[in-house]
């Protein structure tokens, strides 16, 4: 598979979540992204770490965006499962903010492990105080910076904290081999690190299957 | 009459006059038999680099032809057939591209076909006109890209039929394609697809005019049948969204007549279709087209493998389908797409919203004009324009 040498997407600024996953990932892997959006981060991998793979997205749009940014873009429904991909023929399966978003989130962490040697997701923490905050307090939904939308229209419709996700990772028998919370701007500091379900706007982990 | 206006606009490649080349060398076709000597009629549209590297060609479906963008004449009321796509500043952008636009072996605008005299017989091929394979075409196109110059094609592009075409180049020659865009296509027909053609095929056999494909020589034209095969293949290239849209069940006169004239406005566009249809198509080509279309199946010569049918290939790929493509299903696309990623081979793949049914790959749709024109643009750059 050819690597394209331009990459208009990678120009601006790479979100640092997006920075964090890149460190995570060793170069010259195959890599394979799950809603992929407009193909930034591949297109990063691309440059920075000679990665090859693909991009799945739902997003007319952002199909468009990806081609152009040279990034091969299948326009898929992850509710569909990852059935066009054999089993572990990719090293990483990567998947941003998009977990909380789909029907079966358990069945496509099942799917990541099946094609891919390790996973990557970030998510929203509900488990952030803030989220705590709004239900305990005003006893109304969260809508906050990481999750602007009210529950009625959000996307978010399978929200979880970092516990939960913990939890469902020991039930499936899944080992976290990393984890990692930040701040809406994608920061993280020590207090953050003590308290991650408190503190954490958004969850970043790297996983495998238990052997 | 085309306004001049309209000829003259920026981003029409205007007036354009189709060339023939004359091929003496012996071309050899799947079914056995070999065609001493044939002409290929085609139309170009920009300028070949002096590095030959900036050329594409477009491959046309089942009643297309070389015709494919701006006018042969102030007098015609239509241009070519993917005019929406080919011109200065288009996806197919003729101020970067040389583009190329081949009339097939069996057609009937040019290139050798069942119109064209025998030269060992001195009266028209008719039925006796060998039935050509899609592999064939490639064939025959890649002496034309020997004649042209063109070592290496930056892309491939076709839709449907065309779509197929494309799809064996790169199978077939796969160093000389860097880009294969297949659009609306399928890597082989279904049972369903092939029951179309046959009726298609029966329709013009079973009319009494067709005599035995020699009608040239009866000076007649099997105008029913061909009709006939052309409001079914109507049907099955429009989505029934599309034909509820655009007809539903609008009476021409207002009320029903208890008769078997026309009265649902659908019925007068079929029809209507179908006699024009008559008009600028030969009945023989169109039962060799059909054929083309039901012999293809790559993967045949690969154990029934699409995979390793492609597992040569070394073009990107962008592959495109429609949702309300009933005839080549988004499904057809992905059966593509999947042969592709099982060998890692890059590959895109568009899924654009569209009711326009089949027909939709013709047609100027925002999202997919937008697609083919991120994906020229990575072509251009990719070879330096």
């Amino acid at each position: 598979m050819t690597a394209l040498t331009t990459h208009p997407s990678t120009q601006v600024a790479l979100r640092p979540d997006l920075d964090i996953i890149s460190e995570w990932i060793t170069p010259g892997s195959r890599v394979l992204d799950l809603g992929c959006g407009d193909g930034t981060l591949l297109a990063h991998l691309w440059d920075t770490r000679q990665v090859s793979g693909y991009g799945l997205e739902i997003d007319s749009v952002n199909i468009a965006k990806c081609i152009r940014a040279g990034v091969n873009v299948i326009q898929t429904d992850l509710d569909a499962g990852l059935s066009d991909f054999d089993e572990a023929s990719f090293d990483y399966v990567v998947m941003t903010q998009t977990l909380q978003a789909v029907y079966y989130p358990a069945r496509l962490l099942d799917e990541m492990l099946r094609v891919g040697r390790e996973g990557i997701v970030t998510f929203p923490n509900f488990g952030h105080w803030r989220c705590r905050m709004h239900v305990a307090l005003r006893g109304r939904m969260p809508v906050s910076r990481t999750l602007p939308e009210e529950w009625y229209n959000t996307p978010n419709i399978h929200l979880c904290t970092l516990r939960d996700f913990e939890a469902l990772c020991a039930k499936k028998g899944i080992r976290i081999l990393q984890r990692t919370v930040v701040d809406y701007a994608h920061h993280s500091n020590f207090a953050m690190s003590l308290l991650p379900n408190l503190l954490g706007e958004i969850a970043l982990y790297r996983f495998q299957r238990i052997k | 009459m085309i306004e001049l206006t309209e000829l003259l606009s920026a981003d029409s490649v205007g007036l354009v006059i189709p060339q023939t080349l004359h091929f003496d060398d012996a071309l050899p076709l799947d079914c056995g038999r070999t065609l001493a000597s044939y002409d290929l009629v085609y139309e170009t549209y920009g300028e070949l680099n002096a590095a030959g590297s900036n050329a594409v060609l477009i491959c046309h479906a089942l009643s297309g032809d070389h015709h494919a963008a701006g006018y042969h004449n102030a007098e015609d009321r239509k241009p070519g057939w993917w005019d929406s796509c080919i011109g200065p500043g288009k996806p197919f952008d003729t101020r970067h591209f040389f583009v190329v636009s081949v009339n097939n072996l069996g057609g009937c605008k040019g290139s050798t076909g069942p119109t064209t005299i025998n030269p060992t017989t001195g009266q028209p091929y008719g039925p006796d006109f060998p039935i050509v394979t899609v592999k064939d075409w490639v064939r025959s196109q890649v002496r034309l890209a020997d004649r042209l110059g063109v070592a290496q094609w930056a892309a491939v592009i076709g839709g449907s039929l065309g779509g197929m075409q494309v799809l064996q180049w790169s199978i077939d020659y796969p160093a000389r394609i860097r880009h294969a865009l297949v659009i609306a296509a399928a890597p082989k027909l279904s049972a369903q697809n092939i029951a179309f053609n046959e009726v298609a095929r029966q329709a013009i056999m079973s009319d009494p005019d067709f005599h035995e494909g020699h009608y040239y020589a009866h000076d007649m034209i099997p105008r029913r049948g061909l009709m006939l095969a052309r409001m079914l293949g109507h049907i099955t290239y429009l989505s029934d969204d599309l034909m509820r849209a655009k007809f539903g069940r609008e009476l021409r006169e207002g009320k029903l007549n208890f008769g078997f004239d026309v009265e649902f406005q659908v019925e007068s566009y079929l029809r209507y279709q179908g006699r024009a249809f008559v008009e600028r198509f030969d009945a023989n080509t169109y039962l060799l087209m059909t054929k083309a279309l039901d012999y293809f199946d790559p993967a045949s010569d690969y154990n029934h493998d699409l995979s390793a049918a492609l597992q040569r290939v070394t073009a990107s790929f962008l592959v495109v389908a429609f949702t309300g493509d009933w005839r080549f299903a988004p499904a057809r696309s992905r059966e593509i797409v999947r042969a592709l990623l099982d060998g890692d081979k890059d590959v895109s793949y568009a899924e654009i919203e569209a009711n326009e049914g089949h027909d939709a790959f013709l047609m100027p749709i925002p999202r997919y004009m937008e697609v083919l024109d991120a994906y020229m643009r990575r072509v251009a750059a990719e070879v330096g324009l």
